[in-house]
């Protein structure tokens, strides 16, 4: 699966290359900020025309990634639709797309800052949900309580090779907490030397930047320096 | 040429050559004497009496005052020369006392006095092909040429292989149907191949006669001596700054050419840096303001230049007066481009014109030298096969629906008159009619393209309205999105030229470039105009005015690779000679049967260069095609640079066998992958799509004069043919233009032929001087493939170790 296995609060996580969180021990696989409709709210408000394909795209990389884990339960940590009038304008096909993943799992929908209401497409919707010693939720607390995996941040890093830069988006990890990459398809993203993410990670801090497989780094803090 | 019998002029025309002490020019009498052969092809030099001898029968038929109507048809590919053909022609036409009313008529006429030509044409009529189209779209059309005898096309040779030639011939294919007499005149500059040309332009299968005019002596050019060595790469002559204000000086008057725009202006702009004894000095390309231009070019009529740096806009036959010099800087990418612009030098029939070469880097002063023996040799870059484009038909069919209601078969007839149409196949020919009659299968849906009905065998156009909005798309010039620049002030200040919207799209407040030689600071945008302030004392951030950049062509190519033979090179100046010898002691030099392929490692990273010597267009798709198959077999390839004889390929792993790369069945399988997707070819569709009238043109000024339809971005349209009609016309239209200009792949294919599979794999162990060059080459193409993950895995297990931290 071409995944990276690591261990966070005594569990074995996997990141895999799409951005999605695997936890084999309780069969859960979780994703943050999908942002439906992210291509549809711009140009409703004058901004750039993208293409209407990310819905598409994001879909079946999700559907991939159900199909290959064969989880049991899925979580999705937010933001999920772009806001809730995409909520509502996309909601139908969605569902429709994903209809044959959901029957027979657990789908949670845990509610985000774009989406604070419920949507209108099966599963639970939750402010956050606990399993064992882990706690999924849209955005960090602080201070941070111990295993706490949260998204929001769209947290992305740089590493600086040969004559080359190459900047991915990244899982950021320490002893408390977990922040997932975003799974949307036209997401932009937070660099990990942002004081936002700085102040909120520890100096043990890791990034595990998405790659085929992905691969783990010590977090970069300075925009210069990683 | 044999003498002809001395046809009897009349009296008037006779008396003036008398009264002037003139006599006609063997080829001017030529010309009378075989004027009533349908089709003349004169080929002569520029100063030779070309433009006289083309109308001296046109007068002598109207001299005795009985003809009513139009008479003669001139038309001439810039409206400046239509303009300075009057003028010339008008003198003459007074002084013998002739009763003859010429005028022209092109995008800058009145549409008072066009729409009163239409009614009442004068006898000659200067103009441009766009306008002689526009002409017979009219419904009078038929009245409009009713006396219609004679058709002078000038600076044929400038046409023959262009769309806006193919345009042309279309419209006198239209133009012979309606006068089934009309006889055709070629005026061309010195050609390889005259027979292509007469083939194009004689209405087929009419038989064509070729005058050749003696060509004078042969043009002295030379290379500038210059001191200091050129740069490795690069293409300003910067180095040779100082000399060539010395040639200036030495000179009456001077034209400097360079082969891009950017190029012209980053020149200038030194040259008047070094310029300390104020010589006054111009500057004149394409992007500039018409108002700018048109002051240099009075200032040169003026004689009040000494020099004047230029692009191709300055090409053409345009009189330029007292022109003793001219300089090419960087090296001519095609012979006859060079000894073109060399006849632009010297207007004085049998004195020989000066040139000077500059070549910019160490690899032109080869070209360059290549280019001379080709001059002295007399052999020309060939002219190329030319079948007719499809998008100007499509345009052709509209245009001749907007005449009046036709039949197929009728059309098709007249079509194949035409030499680049005379092989169209009927089946192709029905292909684009369906197009421009529904706009094709998969676009049958929408109403805007539903443009002809057919009833009975008969088109004819579904909404009379519709003639307004195909005349407007006229045309088969397609430019970049142009934005104009102007100076910040208050009143609308003064217009410097125009940057690619593009460019424009990239500059920030701040950001300087060079515009007419002046360096400017980006201030803002204001409705469709970019504001700018000078800035006298900055380095600029270098305008990329995207100035065609040719390839070298074949025939050049193949006699660099002829010289790469020579044991050795005592006509080249030390620095290059010595390069060469090096070259060949280390590794070897490029031979045109075989394909010399170096690899070796260079700062940290593996390196392959093939020499293909295929022009700049096709080594780019070469490379493109190469680190596709790199990045399948796992090579990790991590960029690419293409010159017009190289491709410079590096990346993570060494390639051991080079063979397989290189094969013609890998080559081809990748393009066809690769070739669908690809931005060049929504570019090239971009363009045909214009000019075929799927979409419109877009208006100046970025107003869309034909409202919400015009907004169907080609991109989608171009996705949308793919998806539910992948053989529409106008793909096939897409990929033959994409294969012959911007992939190339023509001319992939050739370089496969000659080379046959010989392969020289050089296994080396440092840069070699041949390669070396490369690395400085701008325009490097980076590969974000595996090689990203891979440089990822390595730099994160450092990183890790270093910092001692692990995953559990």
């Amino acid at each position: 699966m071409n995944a990276l296995d690591f261990t966070f609060c005594g569990q074995t996580l996997s990141a895999l290359p799409s951005g999605a969180l695997w936890w084999q021990g309780e069969q859960v696989l979780v994703v943050s900020d999908l942002h439906f409709g992210k291509a549809e709210r711009m140009a409703r408000r004058g901004g750039p025309i993208l293409p209407p394909y990310e819905i598409q795209e994001t879909l079946d990389r999700l559907l991939t990634d159900c199909e290959t884990t064969r989880a049991a339960s899925v979580i999705c940590l937010g933001d999920s639709f772009d806001d809730l009038t995409a909520a509502r304008a996309t909601a139908n096909m969605v569902a429709e797309r994903l209809a044959p993943a959901m029957a027979g799992r657990s789908w949670v929908w845990i509610e985000g800052n774009h989406d604070p209401g419920p949507v209108d497409i099966g599963g639970d919707h939750r402010n956050e949900v606990t399993i064992g010693p882990l706690t999924f939720r849209h955005i960090a607390e602080e201070p941070g309580t111990a295993g706490e995996v949260s998204g929001h941040y769209h947290p992305k890093a740089r590493i600086r090779t040969r004559g080359r830069t190459l900047t991915r988006p990244c899982f950021l990890l320490d002893e408390l907490r977990l922040i997932l990459p975003a799974y949307g398809t036209y997401t932009g993203g937070l660099h990990s030397h942002h004081p936002d993410l700085s102040k909120l990670m520890d100096q043990d801090a890791r990034a595990i930047l998405l790659a085929h497989p992905p691969v783990c780094i010590p977090m970069p803090r300075h925009a210069e320096s990683g | 040429m044999d003498t002809l019998a001395p046809p009897s002029l009349p009296p008037q025309i006779e008396d003036w050559f008398t009264a002037r002490g003139w006599s006609i020019h063997p080829h001017q009498r030529d010309m009378l004497a075989l004027s009533d052969q349908p089709c003349q092809l004169l080929i002569a030099p520029t100063g030779g009496g070309k433009t006289m001898a083309g109308f001296l029968p046109t007068l002598a038929e109207l001299a005795d005052g009985t003809h009513k109507g139009l008479h003669t048809l001139y038309i001439s590919p810039l409206k400046a020369l239509a303009a300075d053909i009057k003028r010339n022609l008008i003198g003459p036409v007074e002084e013998m006392g002739l009763d003859i009313r010429v005028e022209d008529r092109t995008g800058d006429t009145p549409s008072s006095r066009k729409k009163r030509q239409r009614a009442d044409p004068p006898h000659i009529l200067l103009t441009t092909p766009e306008s002689l189209a526009l002409l017979t779209s009219y419904e009078d059309a038929d009245r409009t040429f009713a006396g219609l005898q004679r058709v002078i096309v000038d600076e044929i040779h400038a046409l023959a292989e262009s769309k806006r030639g193919d345009q042309l011939m279309l419209a006198l294919s239209r133009l012979s149907a309606l006068r089934p007499t009309l006889r055709r005149v070629g005026l061309s500059a010195t050609v390889e191949d005259p027979q292509a040309v007469a083939r194009i332009l004689a209405k087929n299968p009419d038989p064509c006669a070729i005058l050749q005019a003696d060509p004078g002596p042969d043009p002295d050019i030379q290379m500038l001596r210059v001191d200091a060595p050129p740069p490795w790469s690069g293409g300003g002559g910067r180095y040779a700054m100082r000399a060539v204000l010395e040639q200036v000086k030495a000179h009456k008057t001077t034209l400097i050419f360079h082969n891009t725009r950017a190029q012209a202006e980053i020149f200038f702009h030194h040259l008047w840096l070094a310029n300390e004894d104020q010589i006054p000095i111009g500057i004149h390309h394409g992007a500039l303001a018409r108002e700018q231009r048109e002051r240099v070019e009075q200032a040169m009529v003026n004689g009040d230049l000494k020099a004047i740096v230029c692009t191709g806009s300055l090409d053409l036959g345009i009189d330029w007066g007292d022109v003793d010099l001219v300089i090419q800087v960087g090296a001519p990418k095609n012979v006859k481009r060079l000894v073109q612009r060399i006849g632009r030098a010297n207007h004085r029939y049998n004195a020989p014109s000066k040139a000077l070469i500059v070549p910019a880097n160490r690899f032109e002063v080869i070209e360059c030298i290549a280019a001379l023996q080709a001059v002295r040799d007399h052999t020309l870059d060939g002219d190329t096969d030319h079948t007719g484009p499809l998008d100007v038909l499509c345009q052709h069919i509209l245009i001749r629906a907007c005449a009046g209601p036709f039949t197929a078969d009728e059309l098709y007839a007249e079509v194949r008159t035409t030499g680049a149409y005379a092989e169209l196949p009927r089946a192709t020919f029905e292909r684009c009619l369906d197009f421009a009659a529904t706009g094709g299968y998969a676009l049958r849906a929408y109403d805007q393209w539903q443009r002809l009905i057919e009833y009975d065998g008969t088109y004819r156009l579904r909404d009379p309205r519709a003639t307004q909005r195909i005349r407007m798309n006229i045309g088969t010039i397609v430019d970049a999105e142009k934005m104009a620049v102007r100076l910040q002030k208050t009143r609308g200040g003064r217009p410097l030229g125009e940057v690619e919207e593009y460019f424009a799209s990239t500059l920030r407040k701040g950001d300087t470039f060079l515009i007419g030689g002046e360096i400017v600071r980006y201030e803002g945008m204001r409705e469709m105009t970019v504001e700018v302030t000078r800035t006298p004392y900055q380095k600029p951030k270098i305008a990329t005015f995207m100035g065609t950049k040719f390839a070298t062509s074949t025939q050049l190519s193949d006699r660099i690779l002829a010289m790469f033979r020579q044991d050795d090179w005592p006509e080249l100046p030390p620095h290059t000679r010595d390069w060469l010898r090096l070259q060949r002691d280390v590794s070897g030099l490029p031979e045109r049967d075989r394909l010399l392929v170096e690899t070796f490692p260079h700062d940290g990273r593996e390196h392959l260069a093939a020499y293909g010597f295929a022009g700049r267009n096709a080594q780019q798709t070469l490379g493109l095609l190469l680190t596709q198959r790199m990045e399948e077999q796992g090579l990790n390839p991590m960029g690419f640079v293409s010159t017009d004889y190289a491709t410079l390929i590096w990346g993570l792993d060494t390639v051991a066998d080079v063979a397989p790369l290189f094969s013609r069945e890998n080559l081809m399988a990748t393009m066809e992958s690769w070739l669908a997707d690809n931005a060049v070819m929504k570019r090239t569709f971009k363009g045909s799509a214009i000019i075929a009238g799927l979409v419109d043109r877009s208006m100046p000024g970025g107003k869309r004069k034909t409202g919400r339809q015009a907004t169907f971005s080609t991109d989608i349209l171009y996705d949308t043919l793919r998806k539910y009609d992948p053989d529409h016309v106008m793909l096939e239209i897409t990929r033959n233009e994409a294969m012959r200009g911007l992939v190339d792949f023509g001319r992939i294919e050739e370089m496969l032929d000659r080379i046959d599979d010989r392969i020289d794999h050089k296994q080396l162990t440092r840069v070699t001087p041949l390669a070396a060059p490369l690395f400085l080459e701008p325009g490097r193409v980076p590969i974000q493939g595996l090689a990203n993950e891979r440089l990822l895995e390595d730099e994160a297990s450092r990183l890790m170790q270093t910092a001692g931290l692990s995953l559990d």
